[in-house]
């Protein structure tokens, strides 16, 4: 039967189905996230109004106003940026020095020393929990950015090291050689040649490393105790209270949340896409 | 300052130069080694110290007692239940992961439809990924409430005919989390396999198309063997990480109702910071840890072997 359609007409077909199937599969990314955006202007009576709508009568921006007129809620975000920006240049800083070293170099230990890097990755962070906790304790920052900034740094720290090794092998090494004959060292070659022509490398590694730190959830969870020291994450949760659910302000808080992973997404979608499949595809 | 130049410039000093430059690697790494030293060795020390004693933090004066918490643990029937629970919930997970995101890979990659119209399916499908676990969490949490949308419209288009109590349901909840993750967790896949599809050379297709064979055909011994390699690492890095799953499954059931979504994660947690048994807390993070490592030990020689 197929064969009496003409070719042309069996590729608009075949494009139909593939646009329906699209459509259709959009939906279970779609749907959700469409939900949370409407019920984030809804009033907190009409979140579970029946029947459910998209909009309704009570559209209004007041959970938004209420998240950001609240200093307590205020404050998860302005946590949340701090840690993650000093967790994104520190990462930055000793992994551009360790990817610079394992690039350049040979030397004995370069072999375990990388072994080492890969399997910390793998490391479940519930097993350095207690550990950290009693370390934080210990070293009395508990409760502090320090604690959130130091334990980040075990989970970035392999990714950027791995990544900046990679991006660093693609630069020729000419290029460190020419600064060392005109009497320069090889941290001058670094810093004055490398990293400057390294920055899409760097930018990626920078934005993936912020992510991970915005989204951090159980360490924030454990190393910090009182509320204006909760990030994003842990925040949203405590708006969950014993008895009423502010949902209408949970979804507005979460949209807020998202917003900065989303919008680095929007801006840098190439290189955070080169961050994620990194680690699972061989170029 | 050039200090490699002055070295090299001055041959009386060619030794200490030499010696300098076997030290400069450890020296760009020192800050690494530093880290890696505080933030792994020692509480991986600390963790196996501390799953051999009888208890720790609590107790000042801790004493010995061998693998007495290792049989403990391992014998302890909700330390079983969350194994199993884990297990189900990361098999699952890895197996749908692979099946959606190959699909949505599969359809985004199509020739037939238009770059832009696929670039804008991908930014939509790539969305769970924008929102961290605690955000999905609470989501899932507002769509899944016996009075919420799920609900709604599962009864309205008579697939149901009572409201579900989709996450206290001690037949349903496990499966509801493990759902949750798979929204979650997608898109990983998606994109890393769409890479890879692009990474198929078209030459490849044609061949095989000019050797007489139609579509499933082509998948079967064409696009499947070119992207084993990376459904095996995608594979390997999701086991690894959904086995240690914490934030959705403590947002969303905190383990319960019961015990039926209690997963190894949320199960050390409690131990340790619900009841103080940070010594019992160690050991079963000590079997996390080498459960995972298990896993990654296969993941690192892979990668090394397609390193060299």
């Amino acid at each position: 039967m197929l064969n009496a359609i003409s070719r042309p007409a069996k590729i608009r077909i075949a494009r139909a189905l593939v646009i329906i199937a699209l459509l259709i599969g959009a939906l279970l990314p779609g749907f959700p996230v469409l939900w949370m955006l409407s019920s984030s202007f809804k009033s907190n009576m009409d979140i579970f109004a029946y029947p459910p709508a998209l909009i309704t009568d009570s559209f209004s921006f007041g959970a938004y106003a209420a998240v950001v007129t609240s200093p307590e809620k205020l404050r998860f975000f302005l946590n949340s940026y701090l840690v993650s920006m000093f967790v994104t240049i520190l990462t930055l800083l000793v992994g551009i020095l360790g990817g610079y070293s394992f690039s350049r170099y040979e030397f004995p230990l370069k072999r375990p020393l990388n072994m080492v890097i890969i399997g910390v990755q793998a490391v479940p962070p519930i097993t350095l929990l207690i550990p950290y906790f009693s370390l934080i304790v210990f070293l009395k920052l508990h409760n502090t950015y320090a604690a959130l900034v130091l334990t980040y740094m075990v989970f970035t720290l392999s990714y950027a090291i791995i990544m900046m090794t990679g991006y660093f092998n693609t630069l020729p090494r000419q290029l460190d050689e020419a600064v060392m004959i005109d009497g320069g060292s090889s941290f001058v070659a670094l810093w004055r040649v490398l990293v400057p022509i390294s920055l899409p490398g760097i930018v990626s590694v920078g934005v993936y490393t912020f992510m991970l730190a915005w989204n951090e959830f159980l360490f924030a969870l454990t190393l910090t105790k009182t509320t204006d020291m909760r990030t994003v994450p842990v925040g949203i949760q405590l708006l969950m209270g014993q008895h009423s659910y502010e949902w209408n302000e949970m979804m507005a808080m979460s949209v807020l949340g998202c917003l900065p992973v989303l919008l680095l997404f929007l801006f840098f979608q190439r290189y955070f896409i080169a961050g994620m499949t990194a680690g699972s595809v061989k170029g | 300052m050039s200090v490699d130049g002055r070295f090299a410039a001055n041959p009386k000093t060619n030794n200490l130069y030499r010696i300098w430059k076997r030290v400069i690697p450890y020296g760009y790494l020192s800050p690494t080694i530093l880290l890696l030293a505080v933030l792994s060795f020692l509480p991986i020390g600390m963790v196996v110290y501390y799953s051999v004693m009888d208890n720790v933090i609590m107790n000042q004066n801790p004493v010995f007692v061998g693998a007495a918490n290792y049989v403990k643990i391992l014998t302890d029937g909700v330390f079983q239940t969350a194994l199993g629970n884990t297990l189900y919930f990361t098999l699952m997970s890895v197996v749908v992961h692979l099946i959606l995101g190959l699909t949505f890979a599969m359809l985004l990659n199509s020739k037939l439809v238009s770059p832009f119209t696929r670039s804008v399916f991908r930014v939509v499908y790539i969305l769970p990924w924008v929102f961290t676990a605690s955000i999905i969490a609470i989501l899932w949490r507002l769509m899944l409430n016996p009075n919420g949308v799920i609900n709604y419209l599962l009864e309205w288009s008579g697939l149901v005919s009572q409201k579900i109590e989709w996450l206290s349901s001690r037949q349903l909840a496990l499966h509801a989390v493990t759902f949750i993750n798979i929204w979650s967790g997608y898109p990983f896949y998606m994109v890393s396999l769409l890479a890879g599809l692009q990474g198929i050379p078209d030459e490849i297709y044609e061949a095989g198309t000019i050797d007489g064979a139609n579509g499933p055909q082509l998948f079967r011994y064409v696009t499947l063997p070119q992207l084993r390699p990376i459904i095996i690492s995608l594979a390997m890095l999701d086991f690894i990480w959904t086995m240690q799953q914490f934030t959705l499954i403590w947002m969303t059931t905190g383990g319960g109702p019961g015990r039926v979504t209690e997963m190894l994660s949320t199960f050390t947690y409690k131990l340790a910071f619900s009841t103080y048994e940070f010594s019992l807390a160690s050991t079963s993070a000590m079997v996390i840890l080498v459960l995972s490592m298990f896993v990654a030990l296969f993941y690192v020689r892979r990668q090394r072997a397609s390193d060299a």
